[in-house]
């Protein structure tokens, strides 16, 4: 409209410097609102994506949906395999991860002498990290499918994803023990510590806030996969619950891709409604993971 | 101490809810493979499990090749296939020792579709889809009256099913006469609803895909008849419908899909209760999920396959094969 207003807006730059007092708020302002432009973007694409799959899925999202098998007929299927084969996973996933991963973050940051060797490994685990997923699931198959005749099972999913969060979990857990100060260790080897109580008593209960988080977050990633999980042979119809940590499997993500590709609109509401209960699922895990952070942090403050 | 204990609630409540210890899984029928033929077998599972409690279907799918992979490993008792097995397939079954009985399930119809604001367009020939089609068309065959005199000066704009697809190994084969060989200047996509999105907004456009997604929409889009210059097996251009494709006579752009049944599997009640039940079953099922049922004959015979234990392909596991009539192709096989 006006090519002149912009200029009253933003004053030249060049008179700000040097009147400190009055003007100098205004580039802060700027860079203030371009932040928070940067936050509210990300959050309104995710708050209309929510609120689209929920308005599609909205008449599906029954206790209903949650407690019934597949199904031919749309309006009868529901996801309790998938749950339960997807809760499972997380469970299994988390208590294969856990031990090796922050037991090899403890080594790397407590144990290990700096060396050649050492940061090698290092610069691997952080590659690792970026190796696309499918990647893993043909190891996951060839390796615990095949080779170590777990058969297309629950333990075999598990011990693929954890594959997946082994490098993002060791990651997570060494940055956490960094932060612990070198001095308090110091100041634990002068009260007459040795390496094994220091590590158990001081350095892993003041950086668990930080190794949960990690652990938290990288599981919440894991539940949303897909592609490793098809490749070791999850399963994409199975009527019943798992029974054993061999049992076949199907996951949530899997059951979702299923509705979306089929013709019939009513399995793309069940799709919506799917992916609400997922969205929901993340939200859960990661709550979780601001609450054990913040109750930890205020026990060691 | 407070981390052994979050362990050891995790490890709790992992065994609580998945259980311990190794089950025998001997009463479980394990299925992999196409995903155009996964909705028929998950209905066949379904109703097979509400008859018959106790006994356990699971189905996944990896795709056609990825089924018969997983199949070749004697992984899978039954295998879902879009298309008869290939030679390297056959040969890697024949290596393990994996014999197999190929079943012919339904039909599964490719339309091609056009934008309803398309008013010149009203049939096509085998012909100019292939002219349209064919690698050489990439970048040259770009208007409409390229492909007939009297259609318009207007670019077209072409849609069809993802090339690691089943369908669009059909469709090539079928159309441009070499399996997986097409132009690749076309908008692509592994889910069908993509395409029915795109055809749906775009006047210029053509595109093929499953006659299934099709007749969930049918206000979006209009279908084209294809005239396969070949007058007897039905004049003129046809359109793809239950009656046309059952009868044969929407040619070429109908395929039998199939599922492959382990040999030694079959010896198991539960696998052997399940191929009967699926092939009783089908004709109602078939239809109910969206696809074309065989003939009545076709079944029949099917079902005296597994009787007999008739191993192999009858497509001599060439691959597709265009025009293929499954009931004569049947009766040859079991005189």
């Amino acid at each position: 409209m006006n090519r002149a207003s912009p200029r009253r807006d933003v004053p030249p730059p060049t008179r700000l410097l040097k009147t400190p007092e009055g003007g100098a708020r205004a580039p802060e302002r700027v860079f203030e609102v371009i932040c928070l432009l940067a936050l509210m973007l990300p959050l309104l694409l995710l708050v209309v994506l929510i609120a689209q799959a929920f308005t599609d899925g909205r008449e599906r999202l029954t206790w209903e949906f949650l407690t019934s098998y597949p199904s031919r007929f749309a309006s009868q299927a529901g996801i309790l395999p998938a749950l339960v084969g997807s809760a499972c996973l997380m469970m299994l996933t988390a208590v294969i991860a856990i031990p090796i991963g922050v037991g090899a973050a403890l080594y790397l940051e407590e144990y290990a002498r700096e060396s050649r060797w050492t940061s090698f490994i290092e610069v691997n685990i952080s590659n690792l990290a970026g190796v696309p997923s499918i990647i893993y699931g043909l190891l996951g198959l060839e390796l615990f499918v095949r080779a170590m005749r777990m058969g297309r099972s629950l333990l075999a999913g598990a011990a693929t994803l954890s594959l997946l969060l082994l490098p993002m979990v060791i990651m997570a857990s060494r940055e956490a023990l960094r932060t612990v100060p070198q001095s308090t260790r110091e100041a634990c080897y002068a009260l007459g510590a040795d390496r094994w109580q220091t590590i158990r008593r001081v350095v892993l209960p003041m950086s668990l806030p930080g190794i949960l988080t990690g652990i938290i977050l990288s599981l919440a990633r894991a539940i949303g996969e897909t592609a490793p999980l098809i490749t070791i042979g999850a399963l994409t119809y199975v009527a019943f619950l798992p029974d054993s940590v061999y049992s076949p499997f199907t996951a949530l993500p899997i059951q979702i891709f299923n509705w979306i590709s089929r013709p019939q609109t009513d399995f793309h509401v069940n799709a919506a409604a799917g992916i609400v209960v997922l969205l929901a699922i993340m939200l859960v895990f990661n709550g979780a993971a601001i609450w054990l952070r913040s109750r930890f942090q205020r026990r060691f403050s | 101490m407070k981390k052994s204990l979050f362990v050891g609630v995790m490890m709790a409540a992992t065994l609580g809810v998945c259980g311990c210890g190794k089950k025998e899984q001997a009463r479980t029928v394990q299925i992999d493979g196409s995903s155009t033929v996964y909705p028929i077998t998950e209905a066949v599972a379904e109703a097979f499990q509400k008859a018959n409690p106790g006994m356990r279907v699971v189905v996944g799918v990896s795709g056609t090749g990825g089924g018969f992979k997983k199949f070749a490993a004697g992984e899978t008792d039954i295998s879902n296939a879009s298309r008869p097995i290939r030679p390297s397939e056959a040969e890697a079954c024949a290596k393990a020792g994996v014999e197999y009985i190929e079943l012919p399930v339904a039909y599964d119809g490719l339309a091609v579709l056009i934008n309803p604001r398309n008013t010149w367009a009203q049939d096509i020939t085998v012909e100019e889809l292939k002219k349209l089609w064919e690698p050489e068309a990439q970048g040259k065959i770009t208007r409409w009256n390229q492909i007939r005199a009297d259609w318009p000066d207007r670019e077209i704009h072409l849609y069809g099913a993802g090339v690691d697809s089943g369908t669009y190994d059909y469709f090539t084969q079928a159309i441009v006469g070499k399996e997986h060989s097409s132009r690749g200047d076309f908008t692509s996509s592994e889910d069908d609803n993509v395409l029915v999105q795109g055809i749906a907004g775009d006047e210029l456009a053509l595109g093929f895909f499953g006659l299934a997604y099709y007749e969930e929409n049918q206000d979006k889009l209009k279908l084209l008849p294809v005239d396969d210059g070949d007058d007897t097996n039905g004049k003129g251009a046809i359109s793809p419908s239950l009656e046309t494709v059952m009868d044969g006579t929407y040619q070429p752009l109908s395929r039998p899909i199939f599922i492959y049944v382990r040999k030694d599997a079959l010896d198991r009640p539960e696998v052997e209760a399940f191929v009967r039940f699926y092939l009783q079953k089908a004709p109602e099922l078939v239809k109910e999920v969206g696809y074309i049922p065989l003939s009545a004959r076709s079944y029949e015979l099917a079902r005296e396959r597994v009787d007999k234990r008739i191993t192999g392909s009858l497509f001599g596991g060439k691959g597709s094969q265009v025009g293929a009539k499954i009931e004569e192709l049947l009766e040859k096989e079991v005189r």
